[in-house]
């Protein structure tokens, strides 16, 4: 990271009369000037005029103002920041997957076939599933995805009274919206003070207009809940279906499937488990697979492999429908199945120990000086409710910026909404020691300056590229376009 | 004038025409922080008491407002629009709806101003 | 040995596991019960090496073939500039978070402030949010925005002549959600314009959303249909694949109030369906309603232009199941490669491509035409860059025959109907080359 901001736009740099492509000559006649009139641009679009240097120095430049995995440490709770591989990159930039047409006929694109149902089948075996599709592009696709397959299931049934979804009160604001957009009304369900589902609570809500019940495991405290197969017996009596939000399926890696748990749906986010990068926000990919017996629900199209070992794209007037144009983000699938060959299960069956020990290992180390609410073995992550010391004033937001000016990203904050101060602690199996020790004591650090000079930290991050944004000025007059400057 | 409260920390304040000054509490804009933008229905609209009427917005957070009495909006307090941060200033002089009180008993059910207040000191809301 | 993306030597184990007071990992599992765990490895197979995922991915690529691409159909073969992968590979770019904490994140949020003006001013719309996943769901989305903008006209009116994919997706997402919609009829290839009159005189009708071009690759008229769809208090919505609107009356142009569409044929690669990239630009009386992620720019504590996530109030992680959407990324690195793209290529370069592929395709038209094989379905009909014909062969036999001379046809969009699209890529010896081969057929 370079601490100078690069701070041009490239409508800053443009001048009149340079370009930066190069395309061949027109070889058959115009066609455009026998458009009508009418249906022609009249406007320039006003985009850039750059020589091919000025926008590979711009691009770069700006590049410098970011943090990435390859640059550091990512404790990022509920976001598993590993590694991402650079042989995945390799493999998902060849060429002939690059210029395969999504409607590409089966005969000519059967390996690209192989590559989506060898993943798919990966999938199923890690989730305890009968069968994914990788068609939802991203995590919170895969779930709407799902919540509107469970609908699919109680509508196959002639079903139809079954419009509510139980969602933990410590679940992440992306399951209730989820929920909303595939038109089911969310009945949240407490927590106990250690963060588990309240089974005394939930019995109530359970009755014959709940479609599903839906859930992560281990929580959102990095907690498993061990009342699980409890839950699920009591989700099915009611005739609700019991989904499994794969945000946290990293600590599971050879230790236990949601499908032997109990649960019927779930989706993954292969850029969290699965390794694909986050892209600074995107894409990534939402598989979802569904237990025996919904498989003829999943969306179209659906990949099959024939019993003569060919592949082929089916689509089905009794499947949920359509979510995507395409099926799916191919490129983030490459890599998730390159992943996934070279840990091989050996690779995974260790995976989620090592992420668990990470966690536990950091918990720790920093729990004198951290408030730990919930004070128990945790799974992948685990929250501290702020600094033990509250007296100083600082906020879990101020240590989470003051990190970054010892080169770390901050960790996730004020969520879970159990707790005030929340700081939410994810470290993954790819992270070593060594990087863990420095975290650790950055963290410690931090809490004594706290205590030393708590307004040098409520000030921070005083070394990063830019100081604090004023948040309340972008949003009381925003200014989204560079003809708003 | 008198002044009513929700526990959802809206106020209404009947005025000398017999109308309903629809806003938030002090304690509510003090939670939510610097507000940038207040979300306001349309004058004609027209609300059932608990019906959500609109939607208030800090950096952080947002809130959807509660009509406490059923009534149809006859004015809305277009100041808001260009400086919403009035709300911070002074909440109760700065009221988001004005309506006209479809059944003005409902007010019965609200709370006073001491009530409000005792509201506030009791609960963890 | 551990595998390679694991740095814990047994020494750190033995440190790590004594901090925790437990002498093996296993113990730190000993709260799962034990029919819950799983007793066996997974059945997935060894360790491959570089070597072996190399040889194995190979393997399956090979046995795809590798043909001229003349279908479009919504995605495309377009030229894609060197410089972009070179960038998109800096680690910095992919493989950073999502922007919440901007004094470490100002390169992805500067370069979404530039997609974000690029857009809006390639629709002709004054604003436009972060991206979406593609073009289908951001038509859904689009579709939700026109639903809950008025508490009174709450119907979507759809065109027939969208493309199926797009038509599927948005009739999913409305079932579930119970958002009432429906569908525009075709006339003669196009929108019908009496149908959409007398369902806008209904009074329901809260959004209409149109295709530019459409399933046909047929460019429609919208002239006098803005005044008419805002006349009855409804939005214009209009679906247009992006690079087209370098040449093509753009939906700002048309008196739009939502443009949407995917952004793939902005040079991004098809790699068999994604990434690529749902775009959404609208008026800024919307601004407040869009899904997803939004930039802004603001000042930091020193005076410096610094840009944020802005107008987050509207979003899943605060407003949970009230959020305008439930979601919660935007096709980040995607918005990044069309941003790039658009530096280079410029107006110039978009309306070149453009200019190319038009070319290309009304040749390759007539002389399919002359070879009384196939004939436009709809002629006289404007097109840009791709057309539709009705075959007296077989259409699947077509592609195959085709394929045999390395050339992907097209899309069959029915037996005897055959979508072509012809891009700057396409050789003049391509375009020969299809149709000898057209030519050679046996009727």
């Amino acid at each position: 990271m370079n601490n100078k901001l690069y701070d041009k736009l490239i409508f800053e740099l443009s001048r009149q009369g340079r370009r930066g492509y190069s395309l061949p000559d027109r070889h058959f006649p115009d066609a455009i000037a026998s458009l009508p009139d009418a249906l022609l641009r009249k406007s320039d679009i006003g985009l850039p005029q750059a020589d091919e240097l000025t926008v590979v120095r711009h691009y770069t430049n700006m590049s410098t103002n970011n943090f990435g995995v390859d640059t550091g440490f990512y404790p990022l709770g509920s976001c598993t920041m590993k590694y991402n591989p650079k042989i995945n990159e390799e493999m998902a930039s060849d060429p002939v997957i690059a210029s395969l047409h999504p409607d590409t006929p089966v005969r000519y694109c059967q390996g690209a076939l192989a590559i989506y149902h060898s993943l798919a089948e990966a999938l199923a075996e890690i989730g305890g599933m009968a069968e994914f599709t990788l068609n939802p592009y991203a995590g919170a696709h895969g779930e709407l995805t799902g919540l509107m397959l469970c609908r699919a299931w109680h509508d196959s049934r002639g079903d139809r009274r079954r419009t509510k979804v139980i969602i933990p009160d410590s679940a992440h604001g992306t399951n209730p919206a989820s929920a909303a957009v595939a038109g089911l009304q969310v009945v949240p369900v407490r927590s106990l003070p250690d963060g588990t589902v309240d089974v005394e609570a939930l019995a109530p809500l359970l009755d014959d207009t709940v479609a599903a019940m839906m859930m992560t495991n281990p929580n959102t405290l990095g907690i498993f809940e061990r009342q699980i197969p409890e839950i699920a017996r009591m989700v099915h009596d009611a005739g609700a279906l019991l989904y499994y939000d794969g945000a946290n399926l990293n600590p599971m890696l050879g230790i236990a499937r949601p499908g032997d748990m109990g649960f019927d749906i779930m989706h993954i986010n292969l850029h969290k488990t699965f390794s694909t990068p986050h892209g600074g926000g995107g894409p990534g990919s939402g598989p979802v697979g569904v237990r025996k017996g919904l498989e003829h629900l999943l969306p179209n199209p659906r990949v099959i492999k024939k019993t003569d070992g060919t592949y082929d794209i089916i689509s089905s007037p009794d499947a949920m429908g359509r979510v995507s144009s395409t099926l799916g983000n191919f490129a983030v699938v490459v890599r998730a199945l390159s992943y996934i060959l070279s840990l091989g299960a050996d690779g995974l069956m260790e995976a989620g120990g090592l992420a668990t020990l990470n966690a536990n290992y950091i918990k720790e180390s920093l729990r004198d000086l951290y408030e730990l609410p919930v004070d128990t073995v945790c799974k992948h992550e685990f929250v501290f409710d702020g600094l033990k010391d509250k007296s100083t004033g600082v906020t879990t937001l101020n240590v989470a910026k003051r990190l970054l000016d010892y080169g770390f990203h901050a960790p996730t904050i004020y969520f879970p909404l159990l707790f005030h101060e929340s700081l939410m602690i994810e470290p993954t199996e790819t992270e070593s020691l060594d990087t863990i020790d420095s975290f650790i004591s950055a963290m410690r650090d931090i809490a004594l300056e706290a205590a030393s000079d708590p307004e040098m930290v409520k000030s921070a991050p005083h070394t990063t590229p830019v100081r604090r944004p004023d948040d309340t000025d972008a949003a009381l007059h925003p200014r989204l376009t560079f003809d708003e400057l | 004038m008198k002044t009513y409260f929700t526990p959802t920390h809206e106020y209404l304040t009947v005025d000398a025409d017999g109308n309903g000054l629809i806003g938030i509490t002090d304690y509510a804009q003090k939670a939510l922080g610097n507000v940038v933008y207040v979300d306001m229905p349309e004058v004609g609209d027209e609300f059932s008491e608990g019906d959500d009427f609109g939607a208030i917005e800090s950096v952080k957070a947002a809130s959807d407002l509660i009509i406490p009495a059923s009534g149809e909006v006859i004015e809305v307090n277009s100041a808001l629009e260009d400086n919403p941060r009035l709300i911070n200033e002074d909440a109760m002089a700065n009221w988001i709806i004005k309506i006209r009180l479809t059944d003005p008993a409902e007010l019965d059910s609200l709370m006073d101003f001491d009530v409000y207040m005792n509201y506030l000191a009791s609960d963890p809301h | 040995m551990s595998h390679r993306y694991f740095p814990h030597t047994e020494e750190d184990k033995r440190v790590m596991l004594e901090k925790c007071g437990v002498d093996s990992i296993d113990e730190l599992f000993a709260d799962i019960p034990a029919q819950l765990r799983l007793s066996r490895p997974y059945a997935l197979g060894k360790p491959m090496s570089e070597v072996e995922v190399r040889a194995f991915f190979r393997s399956l690529t090979d046995s795809c073939s590798r043909l001229a691409c003349f279908a479009g159909n919504g995605h495309y073969d377009r030229y894609a500039p060197a410089v972009i992968p070179h960038i998109l590979s800096r680690s910095e770019f992919l493989t950073s978070y999502t922007p919440y904490q901007p004094e470490i994140s100002q390169g992805t949020l500067q370069y979404i402030f530039e997609y974000q003006t690029m857009m809006a001013r390639l629709t002709g719309m004054e604003i436009s949010n972060a991206s979406l996943y593609d073009g289908a769901t951001a038509t859904a989305e689009a579709m939700f925005l026109a639903a809950a903008n008025s508490r009174k006209r709450q119907r979507v009116a759809y065109s027939a002549t969208l493309s199926d994919a797009v038509k599927e997706t948005i009739r999913t997402y409305a079932r579930y959600h119970g958002t009432d919609i429906v569908e525009i009829p075709e006339a003669d290839g196009v929108t019908s314009v009496d149908a959409l009159t007398s369902l806008l005189s209904d009074g329901n009708i809260g959004g209409v959303i149109l295709p530019q071009p459409n399933r046909h690759g047929i460019v429609e008229d919208f002239t006098g249909l803005a005044e008419m769809i805002h006349g009855a208090g409804a939005l214009l919505i209009i679906n247009s694949i992006a690079i087209d609107l370098a040449t093509l009356r753009s939906p700002g142009e048309w008196g739009a109030d939502i443009a949407v569409g995917d952004a793939q044929s902005l040079g991004i690669p098809l790699s068999f369906g994604g990434p690529y990239l749902g775009y959404i630009a609208a008026s800024k009386s919307l601004m407040r309603k869009l899904p997803g992620r939004i930039v802004g720019a603001t000042a930091d504590a020193s005076g410096q232009r610094t840009f944020v996530l802005t107008l987050q109030a509207r979003e899943q992680h605060i407003r949970r199941e009230k959020a305008t959407s439930n979601i919660c990324s935007n096709q980040g690195l995607m918005a990044l490669y069309v941003t790039i793209y658009m530096s280079l290529m410029g107006d110039d370069g978009l309306r070149q491509a453009n200019s190319l592929g038009a070319a290309g395709a009304h040749w390759l038209a007539r002389e399919l035409e002359l070879t009384g094989k196939m004939r436009l379905t709809y002629p006289g009909r404007p097109f840009l860059n791709e057309f539709e014909m009705t075959t007296s062969v077989d259409a699947g036999e077509i592609i195959d025959a085709l394929a045999g001379a390395g050339i992907l046809a097209g899309v069959a969009t029915a037996p005897d109907r055959l979508l072509i699209a012809v891009t700057e890529m396409r050789t003049p010896e391509e375009l020969n080359r299809y149709v000898e081969t057209v030519k050679a057929l046996q009727s």
